[in-house]
């Protein structure tokens, strides 16, 4: 296995520690008349697990379109290592170290699950049409050197034995874990990841929990984090962001944001945060 | 570079010369006459551009009405390079077409290159660089290239006269080839970018386009010899069932090579999801392009060896209705099966339009065109995934690589936690 | 190599200098080539022009089917431009064989004959449009709703495979030929010329130079297809089933949770684009007395460029189209050659798709990541 993670970009060790991995500043995304997001800023660091909630539509994953490049920014700046990435085709940031999975699992659905997986290794491939069209040594080198990597890569996730399979055949949560598998095997820095746990029963989510902290350990990874199970976001997440309406809310630890009125509110409505004041003093009366 | 073919590239290619050898062997001694030998090297021609469409639309999933403009393209053009030669004794088509392809393709890598390093260059600006590249590189070869007509036209006269022949034959096709790829890499540019829909109206706009342009070649285009609307004669009849069939087994090896290593993978993730395959670091545009530029590159092939099938051309082969032949070969066929494409071109020219019109009653010359639509409703509602879905010959299908041996799994899955899945 | 840019160039490549200056440069060109011509002779501008507005108008019918099924169900349905010539056709056997335009003469003798011919025609029109209506009902049952979940690429090809079908029955000896026949006015042309006032021009006479001429075919069709264009509109935009056409074309699902029989909508809209084009096959026909096998093919396809010309989907969108296809050809046969003027309409086309592929009047489509 000859790959390891791709270079840190060229800021030195100090100034990495305190550079913020991904820092978005004041970021607009208008559609026609609609502000899908207004005023955004996001400041993630190296190593850090990050949590991004909501209602829904308060414009989550459209922050993860625009992070990703699927949509280009109306206003504001995304910095990724300090470089800009704002506008860049989704291909390119890719191969800057962001991976992401969806929300709708977006798996190549008629391929199999080995493919799936191989096709992540595509921009590093290191043979080019002529060495494919002409089946050269060089082709079957680099070509079994790229399946082994895969199917080792599949090991690590328990898919091994399903390689052949064909992924739309497999059951949801195996698919859910070949998602997560097939934005690894794209070797990222910094992984998105988009309603994970969706669809999930307990058992389920308690499996990708570790997974998640797994593959962070492992992979030594960054990652943000879209979820809707609030067990998974106060479990793993060590500081959350919450968006409504396209802006930031609140931001702090899952203690400060389960606390937060502005938060309850969001999600319960008007007046909730007011009740559930009132409930947390009668039950400190009655304590 | 060391070129190891595999168990079963051989097998294919064993099986693949005995066939052909025994075709040729009946052809010779007259078992086979001159109207199956025909239609089989027709068979051979449309299996070579189904499998560009094939290629395509069943493995990019880009729904291309355009595949019979660059078939005409191709046929056109290698025709009238053939013709120049074997009539009007002039290498005049030869060097001007060589030349013209070389230039064109020439500055297309070096706008290419001009292009990529200049970021968030929208297709349409794109393409019209290309446009004005294409004009000025096609204009200078003309220049040049004239001049260099007479004394290539010694050159060749001065070789044996059949060796010169089969030549100008050979790179009347191959570049018939090439400026199809060209033509088909600068329209592409912005058409790519539309939806699946819109593309695919694109496209029928070229072929049509194509067409009309090729019933005024002798007015508008300046091609007196093509003769326009009334079909252009005289060409030499020299694709052979070995030139065809070797093309042919060219063409299944390149896009079996291709779509078994990476770029194939790639190719194939734009068909199933392009906003995952961009999440995946593919180029989509790029993979887009390739195929389409290959595809074509085949279908002008196609149409160079056509034209000297039967030695004569007609605009008339080439208008759209004629144009659904290919998509229906690759849909009947089963669109991503290579070998479904083959089948079902040979199928198409053998029994379609051989043994029905030998055996049927007289009547069935009419009936022919009412009773394919029904077959094709027929085939669409009962088994739209063709009549070979996506099976494959052993040759062709996707080996599954072995998995890693047991021992190495059992240590990666213990010494990683229990934990994960399961 | 990372080249530093100048502001300028990277100005000009942000907001697309290049391409659009390839298209104003187009633009400017056929202007020039028009106004031109144009201003040469005034009259045979002036003739075109007239003659223009005559095809589009036609063509603006066939245009609204196209429109109006793809909008409902995505379909580009190849086999539309074959309902147009089987309308073409039913008139011709309802005149020619039946001689139904004269029906109200043979109950009511003593009726005028203008009052006969205005009826019959009618007539002869409502019969074309049932048979059309009910030809698409029929192929839209068997062929098309079997395979609405099915991938599109089947669902086009069966439409390709319907069109296919259509001609070629049509063309056997015993149901319309494959013979260009004649077709019979049930009225006679009266012509006009416009030259310093409008004037009839008495037949068997030259018309004075200079002067633009028009036809009470001219006025038929344009009086039909806005007659027949005001009702869809009606239809679509006034009464209930319009309004669940409008729905079924926007969001399906919902609308079928709504309680709106989703496949009876898209049935109705295939029968109204029928009947359109059943109109509009009577008219052609009258304007350009041909009837062929085949007369379904070219007309479609132009009816469909205009469709998407003036944004697919959209109903005010596809009159325009065609009204711009209809000028645009009229233009190219009478200015370059009558050949070239195919190659010129798909070239807009191509151009439209350039541009803006949604069209003039379409809303873009966004696929939600």
């Amino acid at each position: 296995m000859s790959q390891t993670m791709q270079a840190a970009p060229s800021s030195d060790v100090s100034s990495a520690i305190d550079t913020p991995m991904l820092e978005i500043k004041g970021l607009l995304k208008q559609f026609g008349g609609l502000k899908a997001v207004k005023d955004f800023d996001l400041s993630i660091h190296q190593g850090e697990l990050v949590g991004l909630i909501g209602p829904n539509g308060a414009g989550k994953t459209t922050v993860f379109n625009l992070i990703t490049g699927i949509y280009v920014p109306t206003a504001g700046s995304i910095k990724y290592c300090n470089d800009s990435i704002a506008g860049l085709p989704p291909h390119e940031i890719t191969q800057k170290g962001i991976a992401r999975t969806f929300q709708n699992i977006r798996l190549f659905p008629n391929l199999t699950v080995l493919d799936n997986v191989r096709i992540a290794y595509h921009p590093h491939a290191g043979y080019g049409l002529f060495d494919a069209i002409l089946h050269t040594g060089k082709y079957f080198q680099l070509e079994k050197e790229l399946t082994e990597r895969a199917q080792e890569f599949l090991a690590v996730f328990s898919l091994h034995d399903r390689q052949g399979e064909i992924a739309k055949n497999l059951p949801y949560g195996e698919q859910r874990r070949l998602e997560i598998a097939r934005a690894l095997a794209a070797t990222p820095e910094l992984l998105l990841l988009d309603e994970p746990a969706a669809g999930m029963n307990p058992g389920e989510v308690a499996s990708l929990m570790d997974l998640i902290h797994f593959i962070r350990e492992k992979f030594k990874l960054t990652i943000l984090l879209i979820e809707h199970q609030m067990r998974v976001v106060m479990g793993i997440c060590e500081w959350i962001t919450v968006m409504d309406f396209g802006e930031v809310i609140s931001r702090g630890d899952p203690e400060e944001i389960q606390n937060d009125p502005r938060v309850i509110e969001a999600y319960l409505g008007r007046g909730a945060a007011a009740l559930s004041q009132r409930l947390r003093e009668k039950r400190s009366d009655v304590a | 570079m060391k070129i190891r073919p595999q168990r079963t590239t051989i097998g294919f290619l064993v099986i693949a010369v005995l066939v052909i050898a025994t075709i040729q062997v009946l052809i010779n001694t007259q078992i086979l006459s001159n109207f199956w030998a025909t239609l089989l090297r027709i068979g051979a021609v449309m299996a070579i551009v189904s499998l560009g469409l094939n290629l395509i639309y069943g493995f990019n999933g880009q729904f291309s009405l355009g595949q019979w403009a660059f078939y005409a393209i191709g046929a056109y053009s290698a025709a009238d390079v053939t013709f120049r030669w074997s009539t009007m004794n002039s290498a005049s088509g030869v060097v001007i077409l060589l030349f013209v392809t070389t230039f064109i393709g020439m500055s297309y890598l070096w706008i290419a290159r001009l292009v990529r390093q200049v970021k968030g260059i929208d297709p349409l600006s794109a393409f019209a660089i290309y446009l004005v590249g294409t004009i000025f590189a096609g204009y200078l070869a003309v220049m040049i290239g004239k001049e260099v007509i007479d004394p290539a036209t010694t050159f060749l006269a001065s070789l044996p006269a059949g060796f010169a022949m089969q030549l100008v034959f050979v790179l009347a096709v191959l570049m018939a080839g090439v400026l199809a790829a060209e033509i088909s890499y600068l329209f592409g540019l912005p058409i790519l970018t539309l939806g699946s829909d819109y593309f695919g109206i694109a496209t029928l706009g070229l072929t049509i386009i194509v067409k009309v342009l090729l019933d005024n070649s002798d007015t508008l285009l300046g091609f007196p010899e093509m003769k326009g609307a009334r079909g252009m004669v005289g060409i030499p009849k020299l694709t052979s069932w070995l030139w065809v069939a070797s093309f042919l087994v060219l063409v299944i090896i390149v896009t079996r090579n291709l779509l078994h290593s990476s770029a194939g993978r790639a190719i194939v993730a734009v068909r199933e999801d392009e906003i995952a395959s961009k999440a995946m670091g593919i180029d989509i545009a790029f993979q887009k392009t390739l195929t389409f530029v290959l595809g074509s590159f085949f279908a002008g092939l196609a149409g160079g060896l056509y034209a000297h099938i039967n030695g004569f051309l007609h605009p008339n082969t080439f208008n759209f209705i004629k144009s659904f032949d290919p998509m229906i070969i690759i849909v009947f066929g089963g669109l991503g099966s290579v070998s479904g494409t083959v089948i079902a071109s040979f199928t198409w020219a053998l029994v379609l339009e051989g043994f029905l019109r030998l055996w049927l009653p007289d009547g069935f010359e009419t009936w022919r065109f009412v009773v394919y639509p029904l077959l094709l409703l027929v085939m669409m509602l009962l088994r739209p995934q063709g009549l070979l879905g996506t099976f494959e010959f052993p040759f062709l299908k996707q080996i599954l690589p072995k998995p890693l041996q047991s021992k190495i799994m059992a240590d990666k899955t213990s010494s990683e936690n229990s934990a994960i899945g399961g | 190599m990372e080249s530093t840019q100048l502001t300028f160039s990277q100005k000009i490549i942000q907001g697309k200098w290049i391409g659009k200056a390839l298209l104003i440069f187009i633009a400017l060109f056929t202007v020039w080539f028009i106004g031109s011509k144009a201003v040469l002779s005034p009259a045979l501008f002036g003739q075109q022009v007239v003659n223009g507005i005559q095809l589009g108008f036609v063509y603006a019918l066939i245009a609204l089917g196209y429109t109006m099924v793809y909008g409902i169900v995505r379909l580009i349905n190849f086999a539309h431009g074959d309902v147009f010539m089987v309308g073409a056709f039913t008139s011709y056997f309802a005149i020619s064989f039946f001689q139904l335009h004269e029906w109200p003469a043979w109950i009511f003798p003593t009726i005028s004959p203008w009052l006969t011919l205005l009826i019959g025609i009618i007539t002869v029109m409502l019969i074309t449009m049932s048979v059309c209506s009910l030809l698409a009902v029929v192929i839209e049952r068997i062929a098309y709703k079997p395979l609405r979940n099915a991938p599109r690429i089947s669902a086009l090809i069966t439409a390709i495979g319907v069109s296919f079908f259509l001609e070629y029955f049509g063309a056997l000896p015993f149901v319309f030929t494959p013979n260009f026949i004649t077709y019979k006015r049930p009225f006679p042309i009266v012509t006009w010329y416009i030259k310093d006032g409008i004037h009839r021009l008495e037949a068997g006479s030259a018309p004075p130079e200079g002067s633009v001429l028009f036809s009470n075919i001219l006025i038929i069709i344009v009086l039909s297809s806005v007659i027949l264009m005001a009702l869809l509109q009606y239809i679509v935009r006034k009464t209930k089933i319009g309004k669940a056409m409008r729905a079924v074309a926007y969001d399906k699902p919902t609308a079928r949770l709504m309680g709106i029989n989703v496949d009876g909508i898209i049935t109705t809209t295939f029968a109204l684009g029928a009947a359109l084009a059943g109109a509009a096959g009577i008219l052609y026909a009258t304007a350009y007395s041909q009837v062929f096998f085949v007369m379904g093919l070219i007309p479609g396809m132009k009816s469909f460029v205009a469709a998407v010309l003036g944004g697919i989907g959209s109903i005010p969108g596809a009159f325009l189209g065609a009204l711009i296809m209809g000028q645009a050809e009229v233009l190219s046969a009478g200015y370059i050659s009558t050949p070239m003027r195919d190659a010129i309409a798909f070239t807009i086309l191509i151009l439209v798709l350039l541009i803006r592929p949604t069209g003039i009047f379409g809303e873009p489509e966004r696929e939600k990541a």
